[in-house]
């Protein structure tokens, strides 16, 4: 008997403090982050560095800073397992949490950010999709409610093909080469292949498109092709197990691993070291800084893990998709900090954030304020641009670490941009959306 | 149209041979370990005429354990015994919890039961050993070499080799020893197999044992190339196909069905493939597999089951 009213009382106990941690994350006044993880499933090895940059990152603001402008930030995880299924009911549990709802949405899956563009306009909760989910919300006039700053999939893969230009001694030798996309055979693999066939066209080289099917973990067919065609280059468009099968079947037909590059979605340190050697020299995209030597990340070990590095090594700090969201996170915090400054020292709403967002402008001297000088370029949003057509730089692998080992690249604005406004067009005709005006 | 699908793609074939035997090796040399993955489900449906939904995240699991003891530094020949240790361990709990509670159940009780096995074992493996992925390398050389044009990679082979060892021993093994013939009889009807003495509790372990070794095995050769993490239970998807056609009861099958399939699906992709777009490796295997069972419904080499009624 006595046992048995301990485990109630334990039970009951438990709940209890349950309800006050959950009080607690719901306190008046708070700046509610919504989290959409992935921790489990076939994308975990890149979903939890995510996790946790975000997790650190808002974690430091409210230990180093007393929160955004003294509101304490707040935050709750659900998980995804990378499944847009889930991630759409994550959005529904979680878009009205906070003592004003959810300040945005950072969904991390193209599929997911598709199922939710139509729904933030109704709940009035921004998302921001950086650098990945529909390119053609980059016309703010069409999507009022959705950012994909600081650049885009179409604007990556101009940057790649200047990159190359760049590397071969000019546009103009462009029309000698030959060049392959790898990419996942999924909406989001095949996003860069319009603008690759748009440039392909203006610069004369001869294009090959080369789909993987999901997951991507058998390939030979594919490498079998590449090993035929004998490109100059290769870009890949590749997620998860694809990204390390690829590099390791590059390396087995000798392809010059300094002449394949990835886009930022296939150049974490989780993609390269299951290669081993054979990765070494590997190319990807990216538009921040590798590395944990920024004074943003001695912050967070000194606040977020007393001190403890092993402990945040261990948390993945300094990893490529661990500083991604430290750049995430920060793009979005700093959106309610430009709220902030219209609306007041108070939480925000979400469409006081999308207000936020709209007007952002980050400038180097705030990169620095931040501890972040170096580690991402400065950014402006407006109406009328929610990408800004950010350049990019390209990072390599040594075997044992990423370096940057480019100039910022940038984008070719003249193709892209065209593209994105007649692809918002159509998005507007079809969801019979009227553009608004920016002025 | 008509000339790009009938014609050219054999012309191709014609203008660029060694190109051609390159891509029927490689379609060989896959199609054993597709044949490594689909023996597990073989020697389990033998057992106990089950479809183990579970083997997937089998080979994940011999993988995590083996790579997980090695990362705290356990050298390599000691946490293989212990992976393999494991795997005995596991059979022994399956059939202890699972197997002997269900016995002359519907196939489909038992199929329901794998498919919590496999959540089960895929939730414990990455709690115990994490969700990252792990690098694997056990040694095995990688060196790509050339001979007459046509390009070989020493792991393929060796991976390709070894999975052709294991498959030929098991089916000696499954063929001419008394355990072999006992499995054969579990097979047929539990009951059955009870009542003349055969000792149904072993023969389950034995067999879960030893798919769980195949697993192993495959965790291996297919984790060395991509490193161990999760989406390496999804290889189970590759071995369907190859159970479609070689048949769910024959090991023999499971090696020739690969063959085909791995040579079939390539040939499909090189040739056939850009003229869709590609990607159609995936479910050609598929198509290919329906086919046959066009002609031979119980598959190569499945057996033929004639009932009177």
């Amino acid at each position: 008997m006595k046992i048995r009213t301990l485990i109630l009382a334990g039970i009951a106990g438990a709940t209890g403090l349950g309800a006050v941690a959950a009080s607690s994350a719901m306190a008046a006044g708070d700046q509610f982050f919504p989290m959409l993880v992935y921790r489990t499933g076939p994308y975990a090895p890149s979903g939890i560095p995510v996790a946790n940059g975000f997790r650190d990152y808002y974690t430091l603001l409210n230990k180093r800073d007393g929160g955004i402008n003294g509101v304490k930030v707040t935050f709750e995880e659900c998980e995804t397992e990378y499944n847009t299924k889930l991630g759409v009911e994550c959005y529904e549990k979680l878009k009205n949490g906070g003592s004003t709802g959810a300040t945005m949405f950072n969904p991390y899956s193209t599929g997911i950010t598709y199922q939710l563009i139509p729904k933030a306009a109704v709940d009035e909760v921004p998302i921001l999709s950086m650098g990945y989910g529909r390119t053609a919300a980059a016309d703010g006039r069409v999507f009022e409610w959705v950012f994909n700053f600081p650049t885009t999939y179409w604007s990556q893969a101009s940057a790649f093909i200047n990159y190359v230009g760049l590397q071969e001694g000019g546009m103009d030798k462009l029309k000698d080469l030959k060049i392959a996309h790898v990419y996942h055979n999924s909406a989001y693999g095949k996003e860069a292949n319009p603008t690759l066939e748009a440039l392909a066209a203006k610069y004369g080289f001869e294009l090959t498109l080369l789909a993987v099917d999901h997951p991507g973990q058998e390939q030979k067919a594919t490498w079998l092709q590449v090993r035929k065609k004998r490109p100059d280059w290769v870009f890949m468009s590749g997620w998860g197990v694809m990204n390390q099968v690829a590099i390791k079947e590059a390396a087995a037909i000798n392809f010059k691993m300094d002449h394949f590059v990835g886009n930022w979605w296939s150049g974490s340190d989780a993609d390269v070291v299951p290669a081993g050697k054979g990765s070494i020299g590997y190319k990807s995209a990216t538009f921040h800084a590798p590395g944990d030597g920024y004074q943003v990340h001695k912050d967070i070990v000194k606040y977020v893990y007393d001190g403890d590095e092993a402990k945040a090594k261990g948390n993945n700090i300094g990893e490529v998709l661990y500083n991604r969201a430290v750049v995430n996170a920060m793009f979005g915090t700093e959106a309610v900090r430009t709220a902030m400054g219209k609306f007041g020292d108070k939480a925000m709403t979400g469409k006081q954030v999308r207000w936020g967002l709209e007007n952002l402008d980050l400038t180097a001297a705030r990169l620095k304020e931040l501890g972040m000088e170096g580690f991402t370029l400065p950014v402006k949003v407006s109406c009328v641009d929610h990408e800004t057509g950010g350049p990019i730089a390209i990072q390599q692998w040594d075997g044992a670490k990423w370096s940057v080992v480019s100039d910022w690249i940038p984008t070719n604005r003249a193709v892209v941009r065209p593209l994105v406004e007649k692809a918002a067009a159509a998005y507007a005709a079809e969801n019979k959306i009227t553009p608004r005006t920016c002025n | 149209m008509l000339f790009d699908i009938f014609i050219a793609p054999f012309l191709d074939m014609v203008d660029s041979p060694a190109f051609f035997v390159e891509v029927v090796i490689v379609g060989l040399l896959t199609g054993v370990m597709y044949s490594l993955v689909a023996l597990g489900f073989v020697l389990i449906f033998k057992a106990s005429g089950v479809f183990n939904f579970a083997q997937g995240v089998m080979v994940l699991f011999a993988a995590l354990t083996l790579v997980g003891l090695m990362e705290h530094s356990v050298p390599i020949w000691l946490a293989l015994v212990l992976t393999v240790a494991v795997m005995v361990v596991l059979a022994y709990m399956v059939e202890w919890l699972m197997l002997r509670r269900l016995v002359n159940q519907e196939g489909i009780v038992l199929f329901m039961a794998t498919i919590g096995l496999s959540f089960v074992l895929q939730g414990l493996g990455e709690t115990v050993w994490g969700s990252n992925v792990k690098p694997l390398d056990i040694g095995i050389p990688d060196a790509s070499f050339e001979i007459y044009g046509v390009l070989l990679n020493e792991f393929d082979i060796f991976a390709a080799a070894s999975g052709a060892i294991l498959v030929a021993v098991l089916a000696v093994f499954f063929h001419y020893t008394r355990i072999g013939r006992a499995l054969r009889a579990v097979a047929d009807d539990h009951q059955a197999a009870l009542s003349v003495g055969i000792p149904l509790k072993t023969i389950w372990v034995i067999v879960w044992a030893v798919a769980g070794i195949v697993g192993l095995v495959a965790g291996i050769m297919w984790g060395a190339k991509s490193g161990v993490q999760f989406s390496l239970s999804l290889i189970a998807l590759k071995a369907l196909p190859v159970l479609i056609l070689g048949g769910f009861t024959s090991v023999p099958g499971a090696i020739v069905g690969g063959l085909i399939i791995g040579v079939g699906e390539k040939i499909a992709e090189i040739y056939w493939g850009p003229l869709v777009g590609g990607a159609i490796e995936n479910w050609f295997a598929y198509v290919l597999a329906l086919v046959f069972l066009l002609f031979r419904p119980q598959g190569l080499f499945g057996e033929k089951i004639i009932e009177r009624v």
